[in-house]
């Protein structure tokens, strides 16, 4: 009943296993190819047909920013100089991570098609939820980047933190799309639990109020430092240090205005929060990929 | 068997149904204890193991559990208990266009399923060319694929799971799809990845198929391997599990009563090895064995055999004289059948066996055999390969 092996035609045994293991490595592991293509087929499928493509990316982002401006900025008047910008550096990694979130928890739900008929890594699915929240941020951000230094004239060394930054924010959305994406598949209430923490958390960011308030209330207690637990306060009062004042502004400006939108003018500030997010969102990172790949291999089951 | 592929030891699968699982947290907490109640056993301690170069039929009712194996072994579901190893790349066909998406044209899909086959871009643009060209697409390989007609999914997925240079194919009932032109080609491809030594594994139902193909056949039945082995023999079990052993329309056979037929083995002399081929002129003996049991009523019976063709049209009888059958004594009797002079057949033939009651002509046991023997009496169509010659005449009233 067996064939003999066909021997011109099969290389000899040893090198034949050690490349069908590599192979079969290949074939489990995320790879950019992957993930980028995945991407690509997201973007694609979302933009086609529509004449403007891209361009809508950014028509929430300025939309949202224009209602926020209208209202916080102009009718309350909060007296932040430059609110506009103030608020995009917040809004726009927020607007990162709950797409990267929201998309993540329904995405081994949405690709059922694929997790129950193809093998492929699964880890994949979480990833370019992330990495499609992330072109579009890089996007944003290009366009808000490019937008302040044709208001302001000058580039500063604070921008240097936009690295360390958007580091954390992907690690922090990776980390999270991957236990929602998981714990969607058993639990579809988590998809809903998510949206509604979503709204919450926006909330829990000093994103359209400014985390000087937030110092003077928490300073008291000595509680400041608990405020950014949440690795997205860090992130966001970050972007707001690198992009939204220069070195000195804050300084030769005070007690008012400028100076007072940010809780702290300095770096090390900054730096101390960072290490701290970096911390929570590796843990998190660590347990959530656990919990993915423990529940992975019951994915085609359970869809 | 040369080193093995994929091997399976002891998998089983259990599904919970569906009504039954809690999907939501309040589900959960409310109904902890019910989710064990629906459960269903797809396989059930099977072991399979898969050489490399093998072509392996995996054949059974629907139900039976194949595409199941078939997900497991792909690593696609887990199995409950037992082992599973799968050596190598494995590119599977599962379902008609798994894996593309409708919105992006053809050739978007083919970069998207190889990578999802761990290959990269650049290796997908050597293969490009090749892919588009067997799937027969040419232009339409940049619409979208929400246009193709199934058929055409089908080609462009068989074309990339071939492509990609696999070590191992699982392919599932999906090639009916394809038309004979691609049929053909799909096996003339299959044919190529023997020769190379690659190992396939395929469900289907079209069990000409199985035998025209595989090394061996797996009949699965009720989530067990019921049968493993030679694919004629396993597609015979398949039929006879299916009852489709019978023509339509036929009523079942009565149980055997007070006889068993064992075999009928055709061979060329007489008590000679088993031949699969009859050779036209020669003689053909047929030793049939049976077994009559000692049943409350033992009776003497008389062995009918019956060659039957394609179609089940039947091309000649054989049976024993009235009264010189096989005794009304208990015991395992051989009957041997000759035919002096084979006639020329062509094609695959079923023995089938009868032993009935000389007096009523009640069967005591009856069997079929399929495929028991072939004939390649010529290259024409027909059951029989009768020689005959032509001439051509010159045209009446001319010259």
């Amino acid at each position: 009943m067996a064939t003999e092996a066909p021997g011109a035609a099969v290389p000899p045994l040893g090198d034949r296993s050690e490349l069908a293991r590599r192979r079969a490595r290949a074939q489990s592991r995320v790879s950019w190819e992957l993930l980028s293509q995945l991407v690509r087929k997201d973007l694609k499928v979302k933009y086609q047909g529509s004449v403007l493509g891209f361009a809508w990316s950014l028509a929430n982002p300025l939309l949202l920013m224009g209602i926020y401006y209208l209202i916080f900025g102009v009718v309350l008047n909060n007296g932040v100089p430059g609110f506009a910008i103030f608020l995009m550096c917040g809004l726009l990694p927020w607007t990162a991570f709950s797409a990267a979130v929201s998309t993540a928890s329904g995405t081994v739900v949405g690709n059922a098609g694929l997790v129950k008929k193809v093998r492929f890594p699964l880890q994949v699915l979480p990833l370019s939820a992330v990495g499609y929240a992330l072109v579009h941020f890089v996007l944003q951000l290009v366009v808000l980047l490019l937008v302040t230094t044709i208001f302001r004239h000058d580039f500063s060394p604070a921008f240097l933190l936009i690295v360390p930054a958007l580091a954390l924010l992907l690690l922090f959305s990776t980390a999270f799309s991957y236990l929602v994406s998981a714990l969607n598949v058993r639990y579809r209430d988590t998809a809903h639990a998510v949206e509604i923490a979503l709204l919450v958390w926006f909330w829990l960011n000093p994103i359209l109020y400014t985390s000087t308030l937030v110092k003077d209330k928490l300073d008291q207690y000595h509680l400041f430092w608990a405020y950014f637990l949440n690795p997205m306060a860090t992130v966001v009062t970050t972007f707001q240090r690198a992009i939204f004042v220069k070195d000195g502004y804050v300084n030769t400006k005070p007690p008012h205005a400028i100076g007072h939108a940010l809780a702290d003018p300095g770096y090390a500030f900054y730096l101390r929060n960072l290490a701290i997010g970096f911390v929570i969102a590796g843990l998190l990172f660590l347990f959530a990929r656990r919990v993915f790949t423990r529940m992975q291999a019951d994915f085609a089951e359970e869809l | 068997m040369t080193q093995p592929v994929i091997s399976a030891r002891g998998v089983s699968k259990r599904f919970v149904t569906h009504k039954q699982r809690a999907t939501s947290l309040k589900e959960r907490i409310v109904r902890r204890k019910a989710v064990t109640e629906g459960e269903f056993w797809a396989l059930r301690d099977v072991d399979i193991t898969v050489g490399q170069g093998e072509t392996v039929g995996l054949i059974g009712p629907n139900g039976a559990g194949k595409s199941t194996l078939l997900k497991v072994l792909a690593g696609i579901l887990r199995a409950t208990s037992g082992e599973v190893q799968v050596e190598g790349r494995i590119a599977s066909l599962l379902e008609l266009g798994a894996g593309f998406n409708g919105e992006l044209t053809g050739r978007e899909n083919v970069y998207l399923n190889a990578a999802l086959l761990g290959l990269s871009r650049k290796e997908v643009d050597g293969l490009l060319d090749s892919i588009v060209e067997f799937s027969e697409q040419g232009e339409r390989i940049d619409d979208p694929v929400k246009h193709y007609s199934s058929g055409e999914y089908v080609k462009l997925a068989f074309s990339i799971a071939v492509h990609v240079d696999p070590d191992v194919l699982l392919v599932d009932e999906v090639l009916a799809v394809g038309d004979e032109a691609f049929a053909r080609k799909c096996l003339a491809k299959i044919t190529e990845f023997q020769q190379a030594g690659k190992t396939i594994l395929f469900v289907t139902h079209a069990l000409d198929l199985v035998e025209q193909l595989c090394t061996r056949g797996i009949v699965v039945d009720h989530g067990r391997v019921q049968y493993d082995g030679d694919p004629s023999y396993a597609v015979g079990t398949l039929r006879k599990i299916l009852g489709t052993d019978r023509p339509v329309g036929e009523p079942p056979a009565p149980e055997p009563r007070g006889a068993y037929v064992h075999a009928a083995i055709p061979s060329l002399t007489a008590g000679g090895p088993r031949t699969a081929e009859v050779l036209a002129g020669q003689p053909l003996h047929v030793c049939v064995e049976v077994e009559v049991l000692a049943a409350a009523d033992v009776f003497a019976g008389d062995v009918i055999v019956v060659l039957v063709g394609a179609g089940d049209i039947p091309i000649f009888s054989m049976r024993t004289p009235p009264g010189q059958g096989v005794p009304a004594v208990p015991g395992r009797y051989t009957v041997e059948f000759v035919v002096e002079h084979a006639p020329a057949l062509n094609g695959s033939f079923i023995l089938a066996v009868q032993v009935e009651d000389p007096e009523t002509g009640y069967p005591l046991a009856v069997a079929r055999f399929d495929e028991a023997v072939k004939g390649r009496g010529g290259d024409l169509p027909g059951i029989l390969a009768v020689p005959a010659t032509s001439a051509v005449l010159p045209r009446s009233g001319a010259a």
